[in-house]
């Protein structure tokens, strides 16, 4: 089965990755900018990973037959430091130009405070302007609930259309204000601690699949890009068909990246073949 | 989407590793408490546990526990 993984950072794993990943299905990957595990001092450093993502991690996930496009923000964490991030908001629409580049992400909020508030507008008013799409990372365990409704209230007043914006790490107690309100939203699965494969499962059949994705997480923690797969599988082993498989996994990624013309994936459908003719 | 009956087959050892992990948290929690020197103050943590698992324990509920469960686990919201 052909597979698009929408979020996998890719500077954080090991080749090996790849290669698996092949194997299992995934044709394309897309891996926003993030937190690199300790907050980085210069502009530069950040530029530097934005060319590392853009230019370099395509001909690592080529090696393997895999498309790779990336996203570019500066992460919500890092958006503590404004004059930091402004400095490198700055710098942004340079990396809008690149062939692999889809949008502003992942920015959003990670403890909501009134920094990372404001670079998140300010990211928000980055996507509008230059007509990017755009990824909102919402806060892991205890801060999501509050971190999630601060999000929504931020993107409610910003003139953006709910079907280019994707907030991410959804949850059974986040996803309905967010697909409510139009927006598209992303599981990510881990192994422990956040959402599973099977609960993400639970979600598809409460919520339905339309303008749903789902993601393994992949990133330099406990995490494993095949709990991707494991998803598919519980997906499979409940009874739903191929091509609803095919819908989430690989058509909902092509359709939403796809709204911006360089993601050229497009959705796919399985048709069944008569019988050869015998003799 | 699964029958009753698959939903027991599929899911239930799953299920008794899971309880037997958590029984095993508590028993440690326990013994720790019961060979500090002194009572350990307690820890909202814990009992944000025992507050969670008297929510599974009513049988007479809605079918939206892991959404009670979130929330009950969130900072309170502004």
């Amino acid at each position: 089965m052909r597979i698009i993984q929408p979020h996998y950072h890719g500077i954080a794993r090991t080749t090996q990755d790849y290669q698996r990943m092949a194997y299992a299905g995934v044709v394309a990957v897309a891996e926003p900018a993030f937190w690199a595990g300790f907050d980085r001092k210069y502009p530069e450093t950040f530029l530097d990973y934005f060319r590392q993502i853009s230019e370099f991690e395509p001909t690592r996930a080529a090696q393997y037959g895999i498309r790779h496009y990336c996203w570019v923000a500066v992460n919500p964490k890092e958006a503590e430091n404004p004059a930091l991030s402004r400095e490198v908001l700055r710098h942004m629409p340079e990396f809008f130009q690149k062939p692999t580049v889809l949008g502003v992400g992942e920015t959003g909020l990670h403890k909501s405070t009134p920094n990372e508030c404001e670079i998140f507008e300010a990211q928000i008013e980055l996507a509008i302007k230059y007509d990017q799409l755009l990824l909102v990372h919402t806060p892991h365990l205890q801060d999501k609930l509050r971190g999630t409704k601060r999000i929504l209230e931020i993107l409610r007043r910003m003139p953006i259309s709910p079907d280019r914006v994707w907030i991410d790490h959804v949850e059974e107690h986040t996803i309905r204000a967010c697909k409510d309100a139009g927006y598209w939203v992303g599981f990510t699965l881990y192994p422990i601690t956040k959402c599973s494969p099977s609960r993400a499962v639970d979600m598809i059949e409460r919520y339905g699949w339309e303008r749903t994705l789902v993601n393994s997480s992949a990133d330099w923690g406990p995490s494993d890009p095949a709990t991707l797969h494991e998803c598919i599988f519980e997906f499979r082993r409940r009874g739903h068909s191929d091509q609803e498989a095919i819908e989430i996994f690989h058509n909902n990624p092509a359709r939403f990246l796809g709204q911006n013309p360089k993601f050229d994936i497009r959705p796919i459908r399985i048709e069944e073949l008569d019988p050869a003719p015998v003799g | 989407m699964l029958t009753a009956s698959e939903v027991v087959e599929k899911y239930f050892l799953d299920a008794r590793a899971m309880l037997l992990e958590l029984a095993a948290l508590l028993d440690r929690y326990d013994r720790a408490c019961a060979q500090a020197p002194e009572v350990p103050p307690k820890d909202s943590r814990m009992e944000l546990l025992y507050q969670a698992l008297a929510l599974l324990a009513d049988r007479q509920t809605t079918p939206d526990r892991v959404e009670r469960l979130l929330v009950m686990f969130s900072d309170p919201a502004d």
